[in-house]
């Protein structure tokens, strides 16, 4: 029997890649990758702590550009970023298979694999339109556009380019409360930034943080919210279905 | 800004706005290249939906709801009592930009009634856009009302500013229009939209020739037409819809059920339910007319003037055509796999891709996403066991009924039960 090698990396998709590297450089044959946190010891195992190395990451990356379509290095990304349990080796088996192959082929997507990392992409993508759509920002006194939002998914690195080419003019920070950091625009270039304490547990910003308008502006915007209501013709199953419940904390036109 | 009236104002004109139902904010491409305010990638983004589940994407309001006419349909009518107000054209373009800021809009929709005259609502509609592209830098989506009757000049400028423009024929046929809105012209709507497909066409030719020639109303032009007011069937509909993506290359038409806003003898009387199911019946029918290859002619005719209600256009086509069927799935060109029903468009793309590595089975396709239950009886796959044609079509379609559950079974539930 093949004792089974467990990669411990730091969660970051370079370290992810760095693993995948590992495996190739070590031929390992029965490899499992998993998060430093979730780490359990079992009998007849293996464990290898891997330290991301950017250059490694670098040439798995490449050598998988090379052999795929852009489609399924977005799929890929994505399906990484939805942080959901075990994902890792679904993406382990699927580059495997792109690597066993000469050259780029078709997308198989009667492979079981391939399909599953389509379709938890199609998640995380839903989840970024999502966020593109339903972030509210609420203008504070020192003039930043501010939002806090609890995504499914860690999407917050796929939204970057709408919201920097979209409010190019503006300062905007949207923080991410689940995972603790956000992105800060300072009109030049979009930083990852962590505060402390200031969001930990509230989702509503505390007024006296916020310019004195706010308020109107949210009131104006709500009062429109109500107006364009065709009661005839309400449908609240259909509503929920476009607005899932969990998103109305954001939305300030949903807050009572 | 005085918050307390352009509250008021806002509500009263986003009420009347709210029964044009466009909602596109797509296919605009205007790029935010001098670090504005705005951009618009070609995708719309809806940011809410309404209580009725309709997308909220564009701040939609009128301008003013003052009016000239007297359209038995509409909520603004002259003879309407209601209370009148109009915003400033600064206010407009205020309350567009701190929405915008925020998050909440993709955009500009703005209507108007028709005030004074058509040129002087029309001047003031393209005053907005104007002071938005120019004043604020702005890149967002603007859509504005083509106003029936207004001049080419003024129809010309506005297309320079905004990403569509659309004017509304409302009533499907010549003889509905003349019945119900009297005072305006068939010729009034047309010229408009003419005016606007050869402007569309003429900057296109410029563009080649001169790359820096400004995009004229890049998201196109659209129109509505609603539905149930008038004695229309689903043929006289479809057929005008035809008529208005190719004569005057629309890029949207929408269709809106009926709602009774207010008593007229000519009109459905207030309280008549909205007909809802033969509003997305005809969506449907759009699409496979403009994304499946579908011929008008093919769904609705002389002997099938009207759509089934309770199961879909593509699935009555198909049961009025056994003799196509089944569709052998590992063999079929894109077109025919686009007429089983149950499949669409994203399924017939992986179905395309699979299959050129092994013959799809029922398990393929079952993960691949097609709707089983409809699709089973009208494709052959790698199996040996596949649906054979031993009933009628009417038995057919019964069978499938019973097997499935439509979230609009409460509409139709009563005339089912005639064939137990």
């Amino acid at each position: 029997m093949n004792p089974q090698t467990i990669l411990i990396y730091d969660g970051s998709f370079d370290g992810f890649l760095s693993c995948v590297f590992f495996i190739y450089n070590h031929k390992i044959t029965n490899p499992i990758i998993r998060k430093e946190s979730k780490n359990n010891h079992q009998l007849f195992t293996i464990t290898e702590d891997i330290i991301t190395d950017k250059n490694n990451a670098l040439r798995v990356w490449k050598g998988f550009l090379s052999k795929t379509s852009r489609l399924q290095q977005q799929d890929f990304f994505k399906a990484f970023l939805s942080e959901i349990k075990g994902v890792e080796n679904t993406l382990l088996s699927y580059i495997q298979n792109i690597f066993a192959k000469e050259k780029k082929t078709g997308i198989d997507f009667s492979n079981k694999d391939i399909l599953k990392i389509n379709q938890v992409a199609k998640m995380v993508g839903r989840e970024k339109h999502r966020m593109e759509a339903f972030v509210r920002f609420q203008l504070t006194k020192d003039a930043i556009y501010t939002a806090t939002v609890e995504p499914d998914f860690n999407v917050l690195p796929l939204i970057i380019p709408h919201f920097k080419d979209r409010y190019a003019d503006q300062k905007w920070i949207i923080y991410d409360i689940k995972r603790n950091y956000g992105i800060y625009y300072n009109i030049k270039t979009v930083e990852t930034i962590v505060i402390d304490n200031l969001f930990k547990t509230k989702f509503k910003l505390s007024p006296d943080l916020l310019l004195p308008e706010e308020k109107d502006f949210q009131k104006l915007w709500g009062t429109y919210f109500n107006s364009v209501t065709i009661k005839s013709r309400k449908n609240d199953k259909l509503h929920k279905q476009h607005l899932p419940k969990r998103y109305w904390k954001y939305l300030i036109e949903k807050r009572p | 800004m005085s918050f307390d009236r352009i509250r008021e104002k806002l509500s009263i004109l986003a009420d009347a706005a709210k029964y044009d139902v466009s909602c596109a904010s797509s296919g605009g491409k205007r790029s935010n290249a001098k670090k504005g305010l705005g951009n618009n990638t070609g995708f719309g983004i809806c940011h809410s939906y309404t209580e009725d589940g309709r997308c909220v994407s564009l701040l939609k309001i009128l301008l003013t709801n003052h009016c000239i006419y007297d359209c038995a349909y509409c909520v603004t009518r002259k003879s309407n009592d209601i209370k009148r107000v109009a915003f400033k054209v600064q206010e407009v373009v205020d309350l567009t930009i701190h929405f915008y800021r925020r998050n909440y809009i993709e955009g500009l929709f703005l209507s108007s009634g028709i005030f004074k005259n058509p040129d002087f609502t029309m001047e003031r509609l393209v005053a907005v856009a104007k002071k938005l592209r120019l004043e604020e830098n702005f890149n967002g989506y603007i859509h504005l009302k083509s106003i029936p009757g207004a001049s080419d000049e003024l129809m010309r400028e506005a297309g320079l500013y905004a990403d569509r423009l659309s004017i509304n024929i409302e009533i499907p046929t010549k003889s509905g229009l003349k019945l119900l809105a009297p005072d305006k012209k068939h010729e009034d709507f047309m010229k408009p939209m003419e005016k606007v497909k050869n402007e569309i066409l003429q900057y296109k030719e410029e563009r080649k020739i001169i790359k820096s020639t400004p995009r004229y109303a890049p998201a196109g032009q659209s129109t509505q037409m609603i539905v149930g007011a008038s004695r229309e069937s689903d043929r006289d509909i479809m057929y005008s819809a035809t008529y208005y993506y190719k004569k005057f290359n629309m890029r949207r038409v929408y269709y809106s059920g009926y709602i009774p806003v207010v008593n007229d003898n000519r009109l459905p009387s207030l309280g008549t339910e909205v007909p809802v199911l033969r509003e997305n019946r005809l969506y449907q029918t759009d699409w496979l007319l403009r994304f499946y290859g579908f011929s008008v002619s093919e769904i609705l005719n002389d002997t099938h003037k009207n759509l089934d209600l309770d199961i879909d256009p593509k699935l009555s086509w198909a049961l009025r055509n056994l003799h196509l069927f089944p569709i052998n799935i590992n063999k079929a060109d894109k077109q025919m796999l686009a007429r089983i029903p149950g499949v669409g468009m994203q399924s017939v793309f992986k179905i395309m891709e699979a299959r050129k590595f092994r013959n799809l089975d029922w398990t393929h396709l079952k993960a691949i996403g097609i709707a089983i239950n409809r699709a089973q009886y009208f494709i052959t796959c790698n199996s040996k066991d596949f649906y054979k044609q031993d009933l009628s079509s009417f038995d057919l379609k019964n069978k499938i009924l019973k097997s499935s559950k439509s979230k609009y079974a409460k509409y139709f539930n009563s005339q089912l039960s005639l064939f137990p």
